[in-house]
C-alpha cells in the first residue's frame, strides 16, 4: 500500500489530545482517498443531526494516494470534508496547490478534527511532532498574512500552510479554506465550520520519502500524461485557461446574467478570456508536480484597482461580473481578490451579492436597509458588499447567511431571487437550456455543482438535444458523477480530465503503480460509484430526500427572455421529475431516491444499510410501532 | 585553492532556469530524486524550486562556480571540482555535514541529505540532467555560459524589437 502514508492523524481541539491510526486497506481501496475516504472517515465519527458549528461537527482532511508523487497534478491534492453549515448534508470541497504533497510528505492519509478549541489555534504538523499552537495573534488577518506570519514565526519558507480569513472566523456561511495563499477549498462553506472550531490554520512541514511501487512503469505513465498534457487535450487550460468559457456560454445563451434574469450578456467582449490574456494576465503558474498549468495570475495595469494582482478563472469571474451585471475587469479583479482576501467562497460571493441587487431592484430591499445603491452593474457597490458581506456589517450581516438562509430571514417572495441547489449558490452556467445539467446540478450531493458531474460536457458540446429533457439522461449524469467522484477521490486535476483518454484504465495504470494495489479500470468506476453513494447516504442520514433534488425557483418558472437560440428554456416540474425518475433508475435506487439493499450489498457497503433500513421499508416501521 | 584555467571552465555546462518560462511546479525536484534516491523528496533534491510571488519562480541548482566558495570553505577537503565538468565532487567518507559550504554557496544550491548527514550538489547527471529533459515549460537548460549569455542576447533583442520583428512579419 504504497502512495498511501497508512497513518490518519485525530486532533480533539476541546482537550488538545492527538493520536494516529493506521488506515486500512479496505478502506483505501474502497473509498481511494480525497474526497471518498474523507466522506467515510466523517460518516464513521459523526452523529447525525448535529449543528454544523458545533464542536460535535467533526471536519476532515485527507489527502489522496497520489499526493506527493510525481503523477502530474495528481501530486498535489487535498480535500476537505464536514457537514455543509449552507446545505446542512455533506460538505466537501478540494485543491491542489503545494499543501496536499507537504501533508502526505508529513506521513499522513487523512486528519480528523473534533471539538472546539478554546482560544484561536493552528495546528502545526512537523513530521511526527503535532501540536497546537497559539492562534490569537493570527485572528483577523487574511490567509495570505497568516501563511507569512507562520512562516515567520516557524522560520521556515517551504512550510505550507491552510486557513481561514476574516470571513470563516466570523462564521460566514460561504467561508472557504486557502492554501498556498491563492488556492481555495472554495465551496459548501467550510471555511466556517473551521472557524467555529476556533483553527485558524494549518501549517505543514513533511520530510518523508514518498516511495512507490513501481518506479520504471510510473515515470513510464507520467512521460505519456506529459506528452498529453502538452497537446489538445489540456489546451484549452493552458491556453486561455477556464475564461475562455465567457465567449463560448454567451453565444450559446447560457451565461447567466443579473443573477439569472438573462443568459446574455452584452459586454461579454470586455470580459473574456482573450481580453483577459491580453491585457492583464502576466504569468501563468502551476501546482506542485503538474506539467500543464493553467493559474492565471492577473495584474490590473491602472486605474483605482491598479496594481491588483490575482489569481482568475471563469466562475468568480462571471459570478462577480456578468452575474451582477459587472463589465469592467479591474473592478473583477479586484473582488477576486477580496474574496480570497477575506476567505469567502469567489462563486458564492458574486451570486450573495447579485441576489440582493435582484432584491433592490424588485423592491423587496431598499437603499436604506442595504446601505447603499445595489444596482446591476454597480462595481463600486458590489466591491463594497463584499467586504460587508465577509466581515458580518450592515446587511452584510443577513447576506453572509448564504442566498438560501438570508431569503428566510428576509422573508416575502425573497426565495424566487435566491438562485441556489441544496443552500449552495449555483455556478455559471444557465441550466435553463440545459437539461443534462440541469438533472446533473439537482441530484449533486454537496449541492449546485458543475463540479459533481460535468453533465454540461454532452449539452454544450451538442452531443445531445440540450433543451429536451429526456429519457437516457441518467446514464449520462451517473458515468461523469461516477468519474469525477474518483477523479476527487484519487485526486487529480479536473483540469487533466481530458488527457486520461482512455478513462479508468489510465487512472488505474497511475494508481497502481504508486500504490502497488492491483485495481482494474472497473475497480475504480466501483469506486467512483460507491463514493457517490456514500455522499447521498449521508444527506439521507441528515434528513435530505427527493425534495431537496430540485432547482432554483428562477429555473423552473422564469423562462430565458434574450433573443437566441436559448430562449424560452426553462425546466418544469414534469421534466425535472422525468430526469429523476430515469436517474434513480439507473442508479439502482428506488423512487425517492433511496439506494436499494442490493445496490448497497453490490457494492460492498452493508456496513451502512442500517441508514436507509427504515426508509426502505417505512410500513414495516410503521406496523411495529402499531403492534 | 587557484582557479582552474578558463580555457576548461568556458566548457562547463550548467543547469539554468528561465525565469520567464519556470511556473514553479517543482517537476524538477521530483524527477531528481527519484533519479539519485529512488524516492520523491524535496530535500534529497539537488535542485530546489522557489516561488517568492505568483510572479516569481525560480528553480536553482549548482552554479559550478571558479574559484568555488564552497570548495574553498570545506575544513575537510571533502570537495573536489572537476576541472573537466565543473562539478563539485563530495567525498563522503570524509564530509562530516558541518555544512561550511551552504553558508559559503550564495545561491542555495547545497543541501545536507536529512540522514545519511553529507553534502549533496547537483552532479549534472554526468552531463545529462534528468531535471532538464522533464521540465515541462522547458524552462531548465544545459548551457555552457556562453550560451546562456547568447540566450539573454537573443531574448533581449526579441522584446527591443518586437514591433519591428512583427512589422517584418517576423515571429517575436
Amino acid at each position: 500500500m504504497l502512495g498511501y502514508a497508512g497513518r490518519i492523524l485525530h486532533v480533539d481541539l476541546s482537550g488538545g489530545r492527538t493520536w494516529t491510526e493506521l488506515l486500512n486497506e479496505e478502506y483505501a481501496k474502497k473509498y481511494i482517498g480525497g474526497i471518498g475516504l474523507g466522506m467515510r472517515l466523517y460518516l464513521d465519527h459523526s452523529k447525525p443531526d448535529v449543528d454544523p458549528f458545533s464542536p460535535e461537527n467533526p471536519l476532515v482532511l485527507a489527502t489522496g494516494p497520489l499526493s506527493g508523487s510525481m503523477v502530474p497534478t495528481g501530486g498535489n491534492g487535498h480535500a476537505f470534508v464536514s457537514k455543509s453549515p449552507q446545505s446542512f448534508g455533506v460538505g466537501e470541497a478540494k485543491a491542489h496547490g503545494h499543501f496536499g504533497t507537504e501533508l502526505k510528505r508529513a506521513g499522513y492519509d487523512a486528519i480528523v478534527f473534533y471539538g472546539k478549541a478554546e482560544k484561536p489555534v493552528y495546528l502545526w504538523v512537523d513530521d511526527d511532532a503535532v501540536q497546537l499552537m497559539d492562534g490569537k495573534y493570527l485572528w483577523g488577518k487574511s490567509p495570505q498574512e497568516t501563511e507569512d506570519a507562520i512562516k515567520k514565526e516557524l522560520k521556515d519558507f517551504y512550510i505550507r500552510v491552510a486557513s481561514i480569513g476574516v470571513a470563516g472566523e466570523k462564521l460566514v456561511r460561504i467561508a472557504c479554506v486557502i492554501n498556498d495563499k491563492s488556492r481555495a477549498c472554495g465551496r459548501t462553506g467550510l471555511g466556517a465550520v473551521m472557524g467555529s472550531k476556533n483553527l485558524k490554520a494549518i501549517a505543514v512541514r513533511g520530510s518523508k520519502d514518498i516511495a512507490v511501487a513501481d518506479k520504471d512503469r510510473l515515470l513510464e505513465l507520467v512521460k505519456i500524461q506529459h506528452e498529453r498534457m502538452k497537446g489538445p487535450a489540456a489546451r484549452k487550460y493552458r491556453v486561455l485557461g477556464t475564461s475562455e468559457n465567457v465567449l463560448v456560454l454567451n453565444a450559446l445563451g447560457a451565461m447567466p446574467t443579473n443573477n439569472f434574469t438573462s443568459a446574455v450578456f452584452p459586454d461579454a467582449n470586455r470580459i473574456s478570456g482573450e481580453y483577459l490574456n491580453e491585457r492583464f494576465v502576466a504569468k501563468i503558474i502551476g501546482c506542485s508536480s503538474c506539467a500543464m498549468r493553467c493559474e492565471h495570475v492577473a495584474v490590473v495595469p491602472e486605474g483605482p484597482y491598479k496594481g491588483t494582482t490575482t489569481r482568475i478563472e471563469y466562475e468568480p469571474l462571471w459570478a462577480m461580473g456578468p452575474n451582477c451585471g459587472v463589465g469592467n475587469l479591474d473592478a473583477i479583479l479586484k473582488g477576486m481578490d477580496l474574496s480570497n482576501h477575506y476567505g469567502v467562497d469567489a462563486i458564492s460571493i458574486g451570486l450573495v451579492v447579485s441576489f440582493a441587487m435582484d432584491l433592490y431592484k424588485n423592491g423587496l430591499l431598499n437603499k436604506e436597509t442595504a446601505g447603499m445603491d445595489l444596482d446591476f452593474g454597480n462595481q463600486e457597490a458590489m466591491i463594497e458588499m463584499i467586504k460587508r458581506v465577509s466581515t458580518r456589517e450592515g446587511f452584510g450581516d443577513v447576506l453572509a447567511e448564504g442566498v438560501k438562509l438570508a431569503a428566510d430571514k428576509i422573508g416575502k417572495d425573497a426565495y424566487k431571487y435566491a438562485v441556489h441547489i441544496k443552500g449552495v449558490e449555483m455556478t455559471g452556467y444557465d441550466i435553463r437550456g440545459m437539461k443534462t445539467a440541469a438533472l446533473g446540478y439537482a441530484v449533486s450531493f454537496r449541492g449546485a455543482d458543475h463540479n459533481r458531474h460535468g453533465a454540461y460536457g454532452p449539452d454544450v458540446s451538442g452531443k445531445v438535444n440540450r433543451f429536451k429533457a429526456e429519457k437516457g439522461r441518467g446514464k449520462l449524469v451517473k458515468e461523469t458523477e461516477d468519474l469525477y467522484a474518483l477523479i476527487d477521490s484519487i485526486i487529480v486535476c479536473k483540469f487533466s480530465r481530458g488527457t486520461y483518454v482512455k478513462g479508468y484504465e489510465d487512472l488505474a495504470g497511475l494508481y497502481n503503480a504508486v500504490t502497488g494495489l492491483e485495481m482494474k479500470p472497473e475497480d475504480l468506476q466501483k469506486a467512483g460509484e460507491r463514493i457517490n453513494i456514500l455522499g447521498r447516504l449521508i444527506n439521507i442520514r441528515e434528513g435530505l430526500t427527493r425534495k431537496d433534488d430540485t432547482l432554483p425557483w428562477k429555473v423552473m418558472h422564469v423562462p430565458i427572455p434574450d433573443e437566441g437560440p436559448s430562449k424560452g428554456s426553462f425546466v418544469s416540474q414534469e421534466e425535472l421529475d422525468l430526469l429523476l425518475d430515469d436517474y434513480y433508475e439507473v442508479r439502482g435506487w428506488n423512487k425517492e431516491g433511496i439506494p436499494t439493499m442490493e445496490k448497497l450489498r453490490d457494492l460492498g457497503m452493508e456496513d451502512l444499510a442500517y441508514i436507509v433500513k427504515d426508509k426502505l421499508e417505512p410500513h414495516k416501521k410503521q406496523k411495529k410501532k402499531e403492534d | 585553492m587557484a582557479a582552474v584555467p578558463k580555457s576548461e571552465a568556458a566548457k562547463w555546462k550548467l543547469v539554468s532556469c528561465d525565469p520567464e518560462k519556470c511556473s514553479g511546479c517543482s517537476v524538477c525536484e521530483y524527477i531528481c530524486s527519484l533519479e539519485k534516491e529512488k524516492v520523491f523528496s524535496a530535500q534529497k533534491s539537488r535542485i530546489r524550486t522557489m516561488r517568492l510571488h505568483p510572479l516569481i519562480n525560480l528553480s536553482i541548482a549548482c552554479r559550478l562556480c571558479s574559484p568555488a566558495p564552497c570548495v574553498t570553505a570545506c575544513p575537510r577537503d571533502a570537495l573536489k571540482q572537476s576541472e573537466q565538468t565543473g562539478v563539485i565532487m563530495i567525498d563522503d567518507e570524509k564530509c562530516d555535514g558541518c555544512s561550511w559550504c551552504i553558508e559559503a554557496c550564495d545561491y542555495g544550491a547545497i543541501t545536507l541529505h536529512p540522514e545519511k548527514k553529507v553534502v549533496r550538489i547537483c552532479d549534472t547527471c554526468e552531463g545529462d540532467p534528468e531535471c532538464v529533459k522533464w521540465c515541462p515549460e522547458e524552462a531548465l537548460d544545459f548551457v555552457t555560459r556562453d550560451i546562456m549569455s547568447q540566450k539573454a542576447r537573443i531574448a533581449v533583442s526579441k522584446k527591443l524589437f518586437k514591433e519591428a520583428m512583427e512589422a517584418q512579419g517576423m515571429k517575436p
